[in-house]
């Protein structure tokens, strides 16, 4: 992948969750009729399939689902499924962090400034 | 409509080559077929159904159809990863039963080892219009980073450990002897296991699979074919697929679609875990095959670990003999889809003709199981109850 908004030419779905995250806003996609959230974002609802779904602000504080090293890599990252305080659970990486200090369920919060090919990434650094 | 007692599998093969630099994949997968058809005694011209995976080059079954000149008024080209061959078996058997082909084909093949395509580390690649895709491809998703995140949650919540996983690996390795063709036919032990290089927490180099080139052919037939034919009568008994996703972010990474296809494929057959005496587990990693043997009901969810240890999966040895050939952990893992040579290993056990030092006594029913795609996001599995006549 070389430019992310070369992607985002498949995906205007989400478009406006990327743009927000270059201004420093985290949204999550809810539903305007179940009330749940969901990940990753989409116009359909996946829980209850309504249309009336919508971006609110999101807390960008939650636990480790789960997590693994990658020690086969020049320098070893951590990817790793994050639960977040509105419910849904998604892929990210824990960065700015001790890697031998990463357990599960621990607490997380969001890790502003990361980017992967110019586009800022929702990733997460120990509390 | 069910498909117990509509098909019988009646020609196997395993192409032996575990590096195949001066072949093409076409080729692979016409010699695999011959080899096969020559297996049940059939030729190429008794085919009148098709079945392929992802791993045929061109669109679905068309190129393969073609390159291998078959007439056939039955071609099916699901795809789910791995285990699609598995699926396939069920798919024959269905189309069988509804009068839509007398004789199927199923191939696998490939080279990903000649050409340099190892891919359990490198970050996916898959297509970009995946609406997945921005999501997990930028986090640097590989195959086995998103298998440990399942086997990590795994410990966390089961207390499972890494000698446990290890276990499953020593049982591949003292069947694994036994193969000529096997590529690590060393046996090792739990210790060779955990010191080996940690690869992804908690997945060490020697809980992951082989990389080869190769694979392997089906011929699945009516019964009446079957009768006719000098083989072992190798029926199927019950057959079952399903699909387990992230479900909008709400997933539970312990259990796999091994525990919605393993109940179904079990009624269908009329049995239950306990009647079965040889299992082919589809063994990406050691920890696919523990919590795929739970899913399928070898025993309680969380109480795999203590399950597979202590030599439990070996065939002389253990209460369930699994993957006798040496798996994918030890033997080959042609085109990383293991499905279809868990199938040609359950119909060697049922025959009677696996390696005299790893054969079951008595086996007259046997299963074969996997999962395709990834454990760690969205993946397939199927479920193949086979019985011996
Ligand atoms: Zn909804």
């Amino acid at each position: 992948m070389a430019d992310f908004s070369d992607l985002m030419i498949h995906h205007p779905e989400t478009a406006e969750f990327w743009q927000a995250l270059e201004e420093g806003r985290f949204l999550i996609r809810f539903c305007a009729d179940c009330e749940k959230a969901h990940w990753y974002p989409r116009a359909i609802c996946p829980h209850c399939h309504s249309a009336h779904t919508e971006w609110r602000e999101g807390s960008g504080e939650g636990n480790i689902y789960s997590y693994s090293v990658m020690r086969r890599a020049e320098t070893p990252y951590t990817i790793a499924y994050v639960r977040l305080d509105e419910g849904p659970i998604l892929m990210t990486n824990i960065v700015d962090s001790d890697l031998e200090a990463i357990t599960v369920e621990h607490r997380v919060r969001l890790a502003w400034g990361h980017k992967v090919d110019g586009q800022t990434m929702p990733m997460f650094a120990l509390s | 409509m069910s498909i117990r007692g509509k098909a019988c599998i009646a020609g196997i093969y395993e192409h032996p080559l575990r590096k195949a630099p001066d072949k093409s994949v076409a080729q692979l997968h016409a010699e695999v077929a011959l080899g096969a058809l020559a297996d049940a005694g059939l030729t190429i011209d008794d085919v009148d159904g098709y079945f392929c995976g992802g791993d045929a080059p061109g669109t679905g079954p068309l190129s393969l159809i073609d390159y291998m000149n078959l007439n056939v008024r039955h071609a099916d080209s699901s795809n789910i990863g791995g285990a699609s061959y598995i699926l396939h078996v069920g798919h024959a058997a269905e189309a069988i039963a509804a009068g839509k082909c007398d004789v199927a084909l199923i191939t696998l093949a490939g080279r990903p080892r000649s050409e340099g395509l190892s891919k359990g580390i490198v970050p996916r690649t898959d297509n970009p219009v995946q609406p997945d895709f921005p999501w997990e491809s930028p986090m640097r998703m590989t195959t086995v980073n998103a298998y440990a995140m399942c086997a990590m949650r795994h410990m966390y919540e089961y207390g499972t450990t890494s000698e446990q996983l290890a276990w499953i690996k020593v049982a591949a390795s003292h069947h694994a002897q036994h193969n000529p063709n096997a590529m690590l036919r060393d046996v090792v032990t739990v210790e060779d296991v955990v010191n080996s290089p940690m690869i992804a927490d908690p997945l060490h180099r020697l809980d992951c699979c082989v990389v080869s080139d190769g694979g392997g052919a089906l011929v699945v037939v009516r019964p009446e074919i079957a009768k006719e034919l000098n083989r072992p009568k190798i029926m199927v008994r019950g057959g079952a697929e399903a699909v387990k996703h992230q479900s909008g972010g709400t997933f539970d990474l312990t259990w796999s679609a091994g525990a919605l296809s393993g109940p179904k494929a079990f009624e269908e057959a009329g049995i239950t875990p306990d009647d079965i005496k040889y299992v082919s587990v589809y063994d990406s990693f050691t920890y696919t095959v523990l919590t795929q043997l739970e899913d399928l009901g070898f025993c309680e969810k969380g109480k795999g670990g203590a399950f597979v240890s202590d030599g439990n999966l070996i065939s002389g040895v253990g209460k369930l003999p699994f993957n006798t050939d040496g798996g994918g952990l030890c033997n080959n893992h042609p085109v990383h889809r293991g499905g279809m040579t868990k199938v040609i290993e359950t119909v060697r056990q049922l025959r009677g003709e696996a390696h005299p030092a790893v054969q079951v006594p008595g086996c007259d029913l046997a299963l074969a199981h996997g999962t395709g795609g990834n454990l760690g996001t969205r993946h397939g599995a199927a479920t193949l109850i086979l019985e011996r006549q």
